[in-house]
């Protein structure tokens, strides 16, 4: 396959994957409407909303860092996307997956965070520092459960190559990581609550306490950009978390079916519980999703995955 | 034009922020904001009909009147589903609802917020204190009509108005942005001295910048 080939693929690929994500924000916040005893806004309307932004006739920068953070975002979700094996077979939706493309997703997964840190702070906002502290003592904390578990899932599968982790989960779906090694995955799934910033665990974007946090000063065009990356981002979360975990897809409807209930867990527990204070939610992950992530190692290395 | 006369015209534009100390002029804006044209007339109004659907409204409560904006968020009268949504900070937001009577020391923040949105940006006036002062016409510390100091595009009469008058006032809002009469951004451009003279007439203690970005 062609280079030209490939990068036609990958604009297919991600654009499908950006419509997804946004149309999976628009329900969810049709969802917590519901939940709320409102009706909430139509589902098309985090497009409504992009336009609206990037058509906004002025728009102020704070300086370099200021204009990079945005673009370090989207990088950050592109870069996550663009190496990951959407559908499995497939060859348009079938991205750069290479050999250990696995290590490169999850430094992918915090970089655009990262990005954002340097462009917010420039922002000069006091709120931008707070929620970047939030957000990254945050991230410092579920990043533990979710490493122990690729750790797992790694030594499950004898590999860092996310294609071959799906190859290996194929045939049946009680070959999926879900069944083989539910620890691992009990570890993940928790947090992925975080990762998803749902309740409880939305203290960085909290607008009732610091007003939603690091973008507090991005306007106009930079804000159209990082509403781009929430629904990217969040498609190509989903689409790890259902190739680590849940078998993959051999389909596009395979992988939205898979993909939205994976989403659902952490909007359910979002609609029902209220916010954490940042400092329980970074002991909530050091504590019981750490300890499950080394006995899902402990179980996968040393006992062989049977009980 | 030579590079002389432009230089010139530039120094002209330049705004004095008398109000600041010396050391933190720098800090902010010292030019004067620019009319921007609409694009052409069939993008334009695809444009205004997005807008109009994602009406982002500045949570700012700057008056007794912003008491009608919770029934309005929560189920009852849901304003969601008419794709308002409120955003906690001017840099986002697009509508601006004056909530009652300004006081003087309100009007300050009302404007620097109000310069601080970047357009196109509405303002809707929420009850008859906006309007004529209402039952504060007399008094001395608030100011009695809203649009001698940031233009507005809606009024909304009423002692309080009700979460419905609200939504009839969001819906002439949105009816007006896609009839693309909603230039009060560049209203604010062209008669910026005339705001700024009647701002400073009442605003004693200017001691912010003179224009916001």
């Amino acid at each position: 396959m062609s280079i030209w080939t490939q990068v036609l693929y990958a604009a297919i690929s991600v654009t499908v994957a950006t419509v997804y994500g946004l149309t999976l924000g628009g329900i969810v916040r049709k969802l917590y409407a519901r939940v709320h005893g409102r009706f909430g806004p139509p589902v098309w309307q985090p497009f409504l909303d992009i336009i609206q932004t990037s058509s906004r006739r002025v728009s102020v920068s704070h300086g370099n860092m200021f204009l990079l953070g945005p673009v370090f975002r989207m990088a950050g979700g592109l870069g996550t996307y663009l190496f990951i094996p959407v559908i499995f077979g497939s060859a348009v939706f079938g991205n750069f997956s290479m050999a250990g493309d696995l290590l490169l997703v999850m430094y992918f997964v915090f970089f655009g965070q990262l990005g954002m840190a340097l462009g917010a702070g420039q922002g000069g906002h006091p709120y931008s520092p707070l929620g970047i502290a939030r957000g990254l003592a945050q991230m410092s904390a579920f990043e533990v459960p979710f490493t122990l578990a690729v750790i797992a899932v790694a030594i499950q599968y004898h590999s860092l190559n996310i294609t071959s982790i799906v190859a290996a989960q194929q045939g049946s779906f009680l070959n999926w990581t879900l069944f083989t090694n539910p620890l691992a995955v009990i570890a993940a799934m928790i947090s992925m609550l975080g990762m998803n910033m749902h309740s409880p665990f939305s203290i960085v974007m909290a607008p009732q306490e610091i007003p939603i946090g690091p973008p507090v000063e991005m306007n106009s065009g930079f804000l159209s950009i990082l509403q781009t990356n929430r629904g990217l981002f969040a498609a190509a979360k989903l689409v790890l978390f259902m190739n680590l975990f849940f078998g993959g897809a051999t389909n596009l409807l395979e992988m939205i079916a898979k993909t939205f209930f994976i989403y659902m867990f952490s909007v359910f527990v979002g609609a029902a519980y209220p916010r954490f204070r940042p400092e329980q939610s970074f002991r909530f992950f050091l504590k019981w999703p750490t300890i499950i992530g080394v006995l899902s190692i402990i179980y996968i290395a040393y006992l062989g995955g049977v009980l | 034009m030579n590079k002389k006369h432009i230089n010139e015209i530039e120094d002209q534009m330049k705004l004095a922020n008398e109000g600041l100390p010396e050391k933190e002029r720098g800090l902010f804006a010292d030019a004067r904001p620019t009319t921007v044209d609409a694009f052409n007339k069939y993008y334009e109004g695809f444009l205004n009909w997005a807008r109009s659907r994602s009406l982002w409204m500045l949570a700012f409560g700057t008056g007794c009147g912003a008491t009608e904006l919770r029934p309005l968020m929560t189920s009852r009268y849901d304003m969601s589903r008419y794709g308002i949504a409120p955003r906690p900070t001017p840099r986002q937001a697009s509508v601006f609802i004056i909530g009652g009577y300004a006081s003087i020391k309100t009007i300050k923040r009302i404007v620097r917020s109000y310069e601080q949105m970047q357009g196109p940006k509405y303002v809707i006036a929420l009850g008859s204190c906006t309007i004529n002062g209402g039952m504060y016409f007399d008094s001395y510390n608030t100011i009695n009509r809203l649009d001698y100091y940031i233009p507005v595009d809606v009024y909304i009469a009423g002692c309080m108005p009700r979460p419905e008058a609200l939504i009839a006032g969001f819906n002439r809002l949105k009816e007006k942005i896609r009839a693309g009469e909603c230039e009060g951004m560049n209203e604010y451009a062209e008669k910026f001295d005339w705001f700024k003279k009647n701002q400073k007439q009442i605003i004693k203690n200017w001691n912010m910048p003179d224009y916001n970005w």
